[in-house]
């Protein structure tokens, strides 16, 4: 068979001339990437993402808005009338209400977002491209510290709608803008921390369903029996106790207290000992799963 | 470390998912250089067998080195050596064709501007400059698995894993997938490719292990396993379908082996053990009124290889089509 003209016709062979000529000599080669860059390159990965595909922040964006006012106008009658003390309702009542509300809803809307990050992990995981990042000579956790880097600009967006929607329901925090931004900064890193634990979720999970059904599960009495839409003192005494050892609510105390103005060394202490404890936990068992994962 | 001549060297390995054992005692020795096919149906355990050398699947038993590094001790050396193409191209789809190689070539060392210049000398390379900026989901398969490759060339791999290459894709781009793994050998790499499609194993490797059940249940040359099956084939078209069955036991009494009953209603093929005097045979079908209408005799091909050895046929790529016609299409 007329082999030569064949090949021309599609350029085999010139195409394979052009691949022998852009392989790489070995003595050209870099060392892989470190444990940082690596992650870095990961959360550029994520941020391309959110380039592509603009949808994927519709859950960081309309879900907040829709949240805060949502409790804040439906809720807000009611509850500033316990929240103040006074016992009035109505108008005056959700002003208060907003003051004690905003950065409880800050905390419980990040908190529902960090399980996006397992649903979303859940999913990429199964693909081709994460055999392929497996098979490469780079420090392994990077291919999760990256994600969950990149999903910080998530957090990040949803948190600055919600104060920006909280400012303009009536938030003043006495904090100042400082406060606000150590608060902010200090549920940013909780998010992170609290991420691991939906990562370990994602790769027990056969699908994006179970994800989220197991997340939704953990989540729920987790953000609802806290202080983040009552205070406390209004719960039955059991459940006080409960309620006030959650880690969310020692998480929003913290965060109050920060936007108040009032800075507690103690309850900073206690959130990032809370944080510290759960990466220590789940960061370990969910590269144990990843590196397992068939 | 002295270098160890062997690509891979695998013994008794072993993986079960559940109680589905996917992989039941593989051993496997490939020499540096070449392509080495590991042929097998769906399902009989090449991707697993392939996974854990690539150091994604850690196996439940058994021991192995690729390029004389223990891949239970020192996976991430073996990691540095190889590259792994998927059966489902391993890329973001996502992102773009050039997003998908800076993304690699940082993760592989190369700074932002390095990685950028590396990307596009391979996607000028591979005929993909124009797609560039457009996201892989909007790739052709050819393109796709072009660009999968050119992914594992980001630094030149000592070794290869190749997990179907050609699977799904057209003929004119599985043509232009077999000439970059030709061009790859020649660079000294070494190839490790599995497929389900003889033409393919048959076309490139230069051995070929049979995996069926999770077991290699044959090695060596297309050559060598031709010839453990017999020195070759008969193949006979009668004028009248309606003979054939008589043609049959005829062919069968003299040759003293089986007939093969074709799809063909007139074909019938013949594998013939060794010294079988053909001539006779055909006399005799002559003698009786049996019309033949030709014959070919022939080494055997590598489908009939799979018969003899598992019982059963393998899966062909595009059945009717014959490979030259395809090429030129």
């Amino acid at each position: 068979m007329s082999q030569t003209s064949i090949r021309s016709e599609h350029g085999g062979s010139a195409e394979a001339a052009r691949i022998q000529r852009v392989l790489l000599p070995a003595d050209q080669r870099p060392s892989p990437s470190g444990p940082i860059s690596g992650s870095v390159t990961f959360g550029w990965r994520a941020l391309l993402k959110i380039k592509h595909i603009p949808m994927q922040l519709f859950d960081v964006t309309i879900f907040p808005i829709m949240m805060t006012v949502m409790f804040t106008f439906i809720f807000g009658g009611a509850m500033g009338a316990i929240v103040s003390g006074t016992g009035q309702t109505g108008g005056p009542a959700v002003s208060e209400y907003v003051q004690f509300f905003i950065p409880g809803i800050f905390v419980q809307t990040l908190i529902m977002i960090t399980m996006y990050t397992g649903v979303t992990l859940n999913k990429d995981i199964s693909k081709g491209i994460f055999d392929r990042f497996r098979s490469l000579p780079i420090w392994r956790p990077a291919q999760l510290v990256g994600a969950l880097l990149g999903d910080q600009v998530r957090y990040g967006l949803a948190g600055t709608i919600i104060l920006t929607v909280g400012f303009l329901v009536g938030f003043r925090p006495v904090g100042g803008l400082l406060g606000v931004l150590a608060g902010f900064v200090l549920l940013l890193v909780c998010s992170f921390c609290l991420s691991w634990v939906w990562t370990m979720v994602s790769l027990l999970m056969p699908s994006e369903e179970a994800v989220m059904g197991v997340s939704m599960t953990i989540i729920f009495p987790l953000t609802f029996a806290s202080n983040i839409f009552v205070p406390t003192e209004t719960m039955p005494g059991w459940l006080e106790g409960i309620v006030e050892a959650n880690p969310v609510s020692v998480l929003v105390s913290a965060i109050r207290e920060l936007m108040d103005g009032t800075f507690d060394p103690g309850s900073i202490v206690s959130v990032l000992i809370y944080s510290a404890v759960v990466v220590a936990v789940f960061a370990p068992v969910s590269m144990y799963l990843y590196n397992r994962k068939s | 470390m002295a270098e160890s001549p062997y690509a891979v060297e695998a013994r008794g390995l072993v993986k079960s998912f559940g109680s589905n054992v996917a992989v039941d005692g593989v051993d496997l020795t490939i020499p540096r250089g070449g392509i080495y096919g590991v042929l097998g149906p769906n399902g009989a355990g090449k991707t697993t067998a392939i996974r854990m050398l690539a150091t994604l699947l850690r196996p439940d038993a058994g021991e192995a080195w690729v390029l004389g590094r223990d891949i239970f001790t020192e996976p991430k050396a073996v990691r540095e050596r190889i590259a792994l193409t998927g059966q489902f191209a391993s890329l973001d789809e996502d992102l773009t064709g050039m997003e998908n190689l800076i993304l690699l070539g940082r993760l592989l060392g190369f700074t932002k501007q390095d990685a950028r210049r590396r990307g596009k000398d391979l996607l000028t390379a591979f005929g993909l400059a124009e797609a560039a900026d457009r996201q892989v989901k909007k790739y052709s398969g050819g393109m796709r698995r072009r660009l999968d490759i050119a992914g594992s060339l980001i630094v030149t791999p000592e070794m290869m894993f190749l997990d179907e290459p050609t699977t799904g894709i057209d003929p004119r781009s599985r043509n232009q997938v077999w000439d970059i793994i030709r061009t790859l050998v020649a660079g000294g790499t070494t190839i490790l490719l599995t497929t389900q499609y003889l033409e393919e194993a048959d076309q490139l490797a230069d051995r070929i292990a049979v995996i069926d059940h999770g077991r290699v249940i044959a090695e060596g040359t297309p050559g060598q396993l031709k010839a453990q099956v017999g020195a070759g084939a008969l193949k006979v078209r009668l004028a009248d379908q309606a003979q054939r069955e008589r043609a049959a036991e005829v062919l069968e009494r003299r040759l003293g082996s089986v007939v093969i009953r074709e799809k063909d209603a007139v074909a019938l093929t013949v594998r013939l053990g060794e010294g079988a005097g053909t001539t006779p045979a055909l006399n005799a079908l002559e003698e009786l009124g049996l019309e033949v209408e030709s014959f070919s005799y022939g080494q055997p091909s590598l489908d009939e290889v799979f018969l003899a050895l598992t019982g059963k046929p393998a899966e062909t790529q595009n059945d009717d089509a014959e490979p030259d016609a395809e090429r030129v299409a």
